[in-house]
Protein backbone atom coordinates (compact mmCIF):
# COMPACT_ATOMS: atom_id res chain seq x y z
CA UNK A 1 0.00 0.00 0.00
CA UNK A 2 1.15 3.27 -1.11
CA UNK A 3 2.21 6.25 1.06
CA UNK A 4 -0.97 8.43 -0.75
CA UNK A 5 -3.35 5.28 0.14
CA UNK A 6 -2.38 5.14 3.93
CA UNK A 7 -2.97 9.51 3.66
CA UNK A 8 -6.47 9.00 1.67
CA UNK A 9 -7.70 6.50 4.45
CA UNK A 10 -5.93 8.52 7.33
CA UNK A 11 -8.04 11.65 6.22
CA UNK A 12 -11.24 9.77 5.14
CA UNK A 13 -11.81 7.81 8.71
CA UNK A 14 -10.49 11.65 10.23
CA UNK A 15 -13.32 13.41 8.12
CA UNK A 16 -15.95 10.62 8.54
CA UNK A 17 -15.20 10.23 12.15
CA UNK A 18 -15.69 14.10 13.00
CA UNK A 19 -19.07 14.54 10.61
CA UNK A 20 -20.21 11.80 12.41
CA UNK A 21 -19.35 13.51 15.86
CA UNK A 22 -21.13 16.61 14.90
CA UNK A 23 -24.26 15.13 14.20
CA UNK A 24 -23.99 13.15 17.44
CA UNK A 25 -22.52 15.15 19.66
CA UNK A 26 -25.41 17.76 21.71
CA UNK A 27 -23.22 20.65 22.94
CA UNK A 28 -23.38 23.51 20.09
CA UNK A 29 -19.66 23.92 20.67
CA UNK A 30 -18.12 20.20 20.69
CA UNK A 31 -20.17 20.50 17.34
CA UNK A 32 -18.30 23.29 16.07
CA UNK A 33 -15.03 21.91 17.01
CA UNK A 34 -15.71 18.94 15.71
CA UNK A 35 -16.76 20.37 12.20
CA UNK A 36 -13.40 22.07 12.24
CA UNK A 37 -11.48 19.04 11.77
CA UNK A 38 -13.80 17.73 9.20
CA UNK A 39 -13.69 21.19 7.09
CA UNK A 40 -9.54 20.26 7.86
CA UNK A 41 -9.88 16.68 7.07
CA UNK A 42 -11.49 17.95 3.62
CA UNK A 43 -9.09 20.24 2.73
CA UNK A 44 -6.13 17.48 3.27
CA UNK A 45 -8.03 15.53 0.67
CA UNK A 46 -8.24 18.25 -1.87
CA UNK A 47 -4.53 18.30 -1.22
CA UNK A 48 -4.14 14.53 -1.78
CA UNK A 49 -5.71 15.04 -4.86
CA UNK A 50 -3.54 17.50 -6.60
CA UNK A 51 -5.77 20.64 -5.69
CA UNK A 52 -3.86 22.70 -4.17
CA UNK A 53 -5.78 25.74 -4.69
CA UNK A 54 -8.94 24.69 -3.69
CA UNK A 55 -7.49 23.11 -0.78
CA UNK A 56 -5.79 26.39 0.04
CA UNK A 57 -9.27 28.27 -0.84
CA UNK A 58 -10.96 25.28 1.76
CA UNK A 59 -8.57 26.53 4.90
CA UNK A 60 -8.99 29.92 3.99
CA UNK A 61 -12.67 30.72 3.37
CA UNK A 62 -14.50 27.62 5.35
CA UNK A 63 -11.67 27.09 8.84
CA UNK A 64 -10.89 30.74 8.49
CA UNK A 65 -13.46 32.83 7.78
CA UNK A 66 -17.04 30.08 7.77
CA UNK A 67 -16.35 28.91 11.19
CA UNK A 68 -15.46 31.80 12.82
CA UNK A 69 -18.89 33.01 12.00
CA UNK A 70 -20.26 29.86 13.12
CA UNK A 71 -18.40 30.29 16.60
CA UNK A 72 -19.21 33.66 16.60
CA UNK A 73 -23.25 33.05 16.10
CA UNK A 74 -22.72 30.28 18.86
CA UNK A 75 -21.26 32.58 21.25
CA UNK A 76 -24.09 35.45 20.53
CA UNK A 77 -26.82 33.48 20.84
CA UNK A 78 -25.65 31.85 24.05
CA UNK A 79 -28.33 30.34 26.43
CA UNK A 80 -28.74 29.04 30.15
CA UNK A 81 -27.41 25.45 30.16
CA UNK A 82 -30.55 24.29 31.62
CA UNK A 83 -32.98 24.93 28.16
CA UNK A 84 -33.43 21.58 26.78
CA UNK A 85 -33.13 21.56 23.09
CA UNK A 86 -32.53 17.61 22.91
CA UNK A 87 -34.40 15.73 20.91
CA UNK A 88 -36.25 12.25 21.71
CA UNK A 89 -34.81 8.50 21.96
CA UNK A 90 -37.70 7.68 18.99
CA UNK A 91 -36.95 10.61 17.04
CA UNK A 92 -32.99 9.32 16.96
CA UNK A 93 -33.97 6.53 16.09
CA UNK A 94 -35.98 7.41 13.38
CA UNK A 95 -32.95 10.51 11.84
CA UNK A 96 -30.89 7.06 12.23
CA UNK A 97 -32.63 4.61 9.95
CA UNK A 98 -33.43 7.36 7.44
CA UNK A 99 -29.82 8.18 7.53
CA UNK A 100 -28.52 4.36 7.07
CA UNK A 101 -31.39 4.04 4.40
CA UNK A 102 -29.96 6.93 2.59
CA UNK A 103 -26.71 5.61 2.68
CA UNK A 104 -27.41 2.07 1.94
CA UNK A 105 -29.70 3.48 -1.17
CA UNK A 106 -26.31 5.70 -2.01
CA UNK A 107 -23.67 3.75 -1.55
CA UNK A 108 -25.94 0.72 -3.41
CA UNK A 109 -26.61 2.90 -6.52
CA UNK A 110 -22.64 3.71 -6.62
CA UNK A 111 -21.95 0.02 -6.24
CA UNK A 112 -24.30 -1.18 -8.76
CA UNK A 113 -23.44 1.35 -11.43
CA UNK A 114 -20.13 1.77 -11.27
CA UNK A 115 -18.21 0.29 -14.29
CA UNK A 116 -16.43 -3.18 -13.74
CA UNK A 117 -13.12 -2.98 -14.61
CA UNK A 118 -11.00 -0.67 -12.42
CA UNK A 119 -11.40 2.96 -12.80
CA UNK A 120 -7.58 3.66 -12.20
CA UNK A 121 -7.55 5.42 -15.20
CA UNK A 122 -7.04 9.51 -13.73
CA UNK A 123 -5.56 12.73 -15.04
CA UNK A 124 -1.44 12.85 -14.57
CA UNK A 125 -0.34 14.82 -11.88
CA UNK A 126 1.83 16.85 -14.13
CA UNK A 127 -1.54 17.96 -16.02
CA UNK A 128 -3.87 18.52 -13.22
CA UNK A 129 -5.29 22.08 -12.95
CA UNK A 130 -3.20 24.36 -11.27
CA UNK A 131 -4.22 27.60 -9.94
CA UNK A 132 -2.34 29.09 -13.54
CA UNK A 133 -4.75 27.09 -15.15
CA UNK A 134 -7.33 27.53 -12.89
CA UNK A 135 -7.14 31.44 -13.50
CA UNK A 136 -6.53 31.00 -17.53
CA UNK A 137 -10.05 29.34 -17.70
CA UNK A 138 -11.74 32.18 -15.58
CA UNK A 139 -10.57 34.25 -18.25
CA UNK A 140 -11.25 32.00 -20.85
CA UNK A 141 -7.85 31.90 -21.93
CA UNK A 142 -7.86 28.17 -22.25
CA UNK A 143 -9.24 25.73 -24.22
CA UNK A 144 -11.29 24.11 -22.02
CA UNK A 145 -12.03 20.44 -22.04
CA UNK A 146 -9.64 19.68 -24.63
CA UNK A 147 -10.36 15.82 -24.31
CA UNK A 148 -14.63 16.49 -24.07
CA UNK A 149 -16.56 14.97 -27.09
CA UNK A 150 -19.55 16.71 -27.12
CA UNK A 151 -22.98 14.87 -27.26
CA UNK A 152 -26.30 16.16 -27.93
CA UNK A 153 -25.27 16.81 -31.51
CA UNK A 154 -27.01 16.48 -34.72
CA UNK A 155 -25.02 13.42 -36.94
CA UNK A 156 -23.75 15.72 -39.52
CA UNK A 157 -22.66 18.44 -36.93
CA UNK A 158 -19.20 19.39 -36.30
CA UNK A 159 -18.36 20.74 -32.71
CA UNK A 160 -16.28 23.48 -32.57
CA UNK A 161 -12.56 22.20 -31.93
CA UNK A 162 -11.54 25.15 -30.38
CA UNK A 163 -14.33 25.42 -27.71
CA UNK A 164 -13.54 27.87 -25.18
CA UNK A 165 -15.52 28.46 -22.28
CA UNK A 166 -14.96 31.17 -20.05
CA UNK A 167 -15.93 31.09 -16.33
CA UNK A 168 -15.82 35.11 -16.64
CA UNK A 169 -19.51 35.80 -16.31
CA UNK A 170 -20.13 33.56 -13.44
CA UNK A 171 -17.02 34.61 -11.21
CA UNK A 172 -18.06 37.85 -11.64
CA UNK A 173 -21.78 36.97 -10.85
CA UNK A 174 -20.44 35.19 -8.38
CA UNK A 175 -18.07 38.20 -6.80
CA UNK A 176 -21.06 40.48 -7.00
CA UNK A 177 -23.19 37.81 -5.63
CA UNK A 178 -21.34 37.87 -2.27
CA UNK A 179 -20.91 41.36 -2.30
CA UNK A 180 -24.48 41.88 -2.19
CA UNK A 181 -25.44 39.19 0.40
CA UNK A 182 -22.64 40.45 2.89
CA UNK A 183 -24.10 44.06 2.84
CA UNK A 184 -27.55 42.58 3.15
CA UNK A 185 -26.14 40.35 6.31
CA UNK A 186 -24.66 43.03 7.58
CA UNK A 187 -28.05 44.95 7.47
CA UNK A 188 -29.84 42.32 8.59
CA UNK A 189 -27.99 41.40 11.92
CA UNK A 190 -27.33 45.03 12.51
CA UNK A 191 -27.62 46.27 16.09
CA UNK A 192 -30.90 47.85 17.05
CA UNK A 193 -31.25 50.88 18.54
CA UNK A 194 -33.48 51.85 21.47
CA UNK A 195 -36.32 54.02 21.10
CA UNK A 196 -36.88 55.51 23.70
CA UNK A 197 -33.08 56.63 25.07
CA UNK A 198 -34.81 60.45 25.34
CA UNK A 199 -37.98 60.19 26.41
CA UNK A 200 -37.60 58.03 29.18
CA UNK A 201 -40.93 58.09 29.78
CA UNK A 202 -40.81 53.94 30.81
CA UNK A 203 -43.66 53.34 27.79
CA UNK A 204 -42.68 51.13 25.60
CA UNK A 205 -43.22 51.57 21.85
CA UNK A 206 -45.94 49.59 20.34
CA UNK A 207 -44.24 46.65 17.80
CA UNK A 208 -40.97 46.10 19.49
CA UNK A 209 -39.80 42.89 20.06
CA UNK A 210 -39.03 41.01 22.92
CA UNK A 211 -35.52 40.91 22.80
CA UNK A 212 -35.36 44.68 21.94
CA UNK A 213 -37.49 45.05 25.44
CA UNK A 214 -34.98 42.86 27.23
CA UNK A 215 -32.30 44.90 25.85
CA UNK A 216 -33.66 47.82 26.78
CA UNK A 217 -34.96 46.62 30.03
CA UNK A 218 -30.94 45.56 30.21
CA UNK A 219 -29.41 48.66 29.25
CA UNK B 1 3.16 9.61 -6.21
CA UNK B 2 -0.27 8.33 -7.99
CA UNK B 3 -3.77 6.95 -5.86
CA UNK B 4 -4.03 3.86 -6.39
CA UNK B 5 -8.01 3.90 -4.60
CA UNK B 6 -10.49 4.57 -7.07
CA UNK B 7 -13.24 7.32 -7.95
CA UNK B 8 -15.59 5.55 -5.63
CA UNK B 9 -13.91 5.79 -2.73
CA UNK B 10 -14.61 9.36 -2.73
CA UNK B 11 -17.92 8.87 -3.62
CA UNK B 12 -18.63 6.81 -0.61
CA UNK B 13 -17.15 9.25 1.39
CA UNK B 14 -19.37 12.00 -0.41
CA UNK B 15 -22.10 10.20 0.54
CA UNK B 16 -21.26 9.79 4.06
CA UNK B 17 -20.78 13.65 4.44
CA UNK B 18 -23.97 14.18 2.84
CA UNK B 19 -25.88 11.44 4.89
CA UNK B 20 -24.48 13.18 8.33
CA UNK B 21 -25.60 16.48 6.70
CA UNK B 22 -28.77 15.61 5.98
CA UNK B 23 -29.17 13.79 9.81
CA UNK B 24 -27.80 16.79 11.10
CA UNK B 25 -30.21 18.68 10.05
CA UNK B 26 -32.91 16.87 10.75
CA UNK B 27 -32.28 16.11 14.32
CA UNK B 28 -30.58 19.42 15.05
CA UNK B 29 -33.25 21.69 17.46
CA UNK B 30 -30.39 24.50 17.54
CA UNK B 31 -30.22 27.16 14.27
CA UNK B 32 -26.82 27.11 13.72
CA UNK B 33 -26.62 23.16 14.42
CA UNK B 34 -29.08 22.77 11.38
CA UNK B 35 -26.14 25.76 9.26
CA UNK B 36 -23.30 22.87 9.96
CA UNK B 37 -25.67 20.78 8.39
CA UNK B 38 -25.75 22.32 5.15
CA UNK B 39 -22.19 22.65 5.77
CA UNK B 40 -21.33 19.27 5.61
CA UNK B 41 -23.70 18.67 2.65
CA UNK B 42 -21.69 21.57 0.65
CA UNK B 43 -18.30 19.98 1.67
CA UNK B 44 -19.88 15.98 0.04
CA UNK B 45 -20.48 18.12 -3.40
CA UNK B 46 -17.09 19.75 -2.85
CA UNK B 47 -15.33 16.21 -2.58
CA UNK B 48 -17.56 14.90 -5.18
CA UNK B 49 -16.57 17.60 -7.59
CA UNK B 50 -12.82 17.58 -6.58
CA UNK B 51 -12.78 13.80 -7.28
CA UNK B 52 -14.33 14.17 -10.86
CA UNK B 53 -11.81 16.58 -11.54
CA UNK B 54 -9.15 14.40 -10.77
CA UNK B 55 -10.21 11.16 -11.81
CA UNK B 56 -11.88 12.29 -15.38
CA UNK B 57 -9.37 14.28 -17.65
CA UNK B 58 -13.19 15.83 -19.25
CA UNK B 59 -13.76 17.84 -16.18
CA UNK B 60 -9.98 18.48 -15.05
CA UNK B 61 -10.32 22.12 -14.76
CA UNK B 62 -14.04 22.32 -14.39
CA UNK B 63 -14.51 20.36 -11.16
CA UNK B 64 -12.21 22.31 -9.27
CA UNK B 65 -13.78 25.49 -10.73
CA UNK B 66 -17.10 24.32 -9.46
CA UNK B 67 -15.74 23.48 -6.85
CA UNK B 68 -14.56 27.33 -5.97
CA UNK B 69 -17.80 28.57 -6.58
CA UNK B 70 -19.52 26.22 -4.17
CA UNK B 71 -17.12 27.18 -1.74
CA UNK B 72 -17.44 30.97 -2.55
CA UNK B 73 -21.56 30.42 -2.52
CA UNK B 74 -21.57 28.61 0.81
CA UNK B 75 -19.60 31.48 2.68
CA UNK B 76 -22.09 33.63 1.49
CA UNK B 77 -24.98 31.34 2.75
CA UNK B 78 -23.46 30.95 5.88
CA UNK B 79 -23.37 34.61 6.55
CA UNK B 80 -26.67 35.72 5.72
CA UNK B 81 -28.54 32.11 7.61
CA UNK B 82 -26.54 33.69 10.54
CA UNK B 83 -27.84 37.21 10.20
CA UNK B 84 -31.35 35.74 10.31
CA UNK B 85 -30.55 33.64 13.34
CA UNK B 86 -29.18 36.04 15.16
CA UNK B 87 -32.73 38.28 13.70
CA UNK B 88 -34.17 35.23 15.72
CA UNK B 89 -32.37 35.48 18.74
CA UNK B 90 -32.92 39.44 18.97
CA UNK B 91 -36.96 38.61 18.33
CA UNK B 92 -37.21 35.17 20.63
CA UNK B 93 -34.68 35.11 22.57
CA UNK B 94 -33.79 31.76 21.34
CA UNK B 95 -32.49 29.78 18.85
CA UNK B 96 -34.57 26.87 19.05
CA UNK B 97 -36.37 26.37 15.18
CA UNK B 98 -39.22 24.67 17.11
CA UNK B 99 -40.43 27.68 18.68
CA UNK B 100 -40.44 29.44 14.94
CA UNK B 101 -43.82 28.42 14.14
CA UNK B 102 -45.41 32.08 13.69
CA UNK B 103 -45.95 31.40 9.83
CA UNK B 104 -47.75 28.30 10.49
CA UNK B 105 -50.91 28.30 8.70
Amino acid sequence: MALTDVLFYLLAAMTAICALAVVVTQNIVRAAAWLLFTLAGVSGLFFLLGADFVGATQLLVYVGGTLVLVVFGVMLTAQSPFINMRISAAEWGIALSVGLLLYGVLAASLVISSPKEPSDAHVPREELADSTLLGQALLGQWQASPQGNMTGLPPGAQPHRRLSVSYLLPFEIVSVHLLVVLIGAAYLARAKRRQMTSGGTGVPPVGRSAGEQQLGVRA
Amino acid sequence: MNLAVGLNHFLLLGALLFVCGAVCMATKRNAIGILMGVELVLNAATINFVAFAYYNPIFQVEGQIFALFVIVLAAAEAAIALAIVLNFYNNHMTVDVDTAEELKG
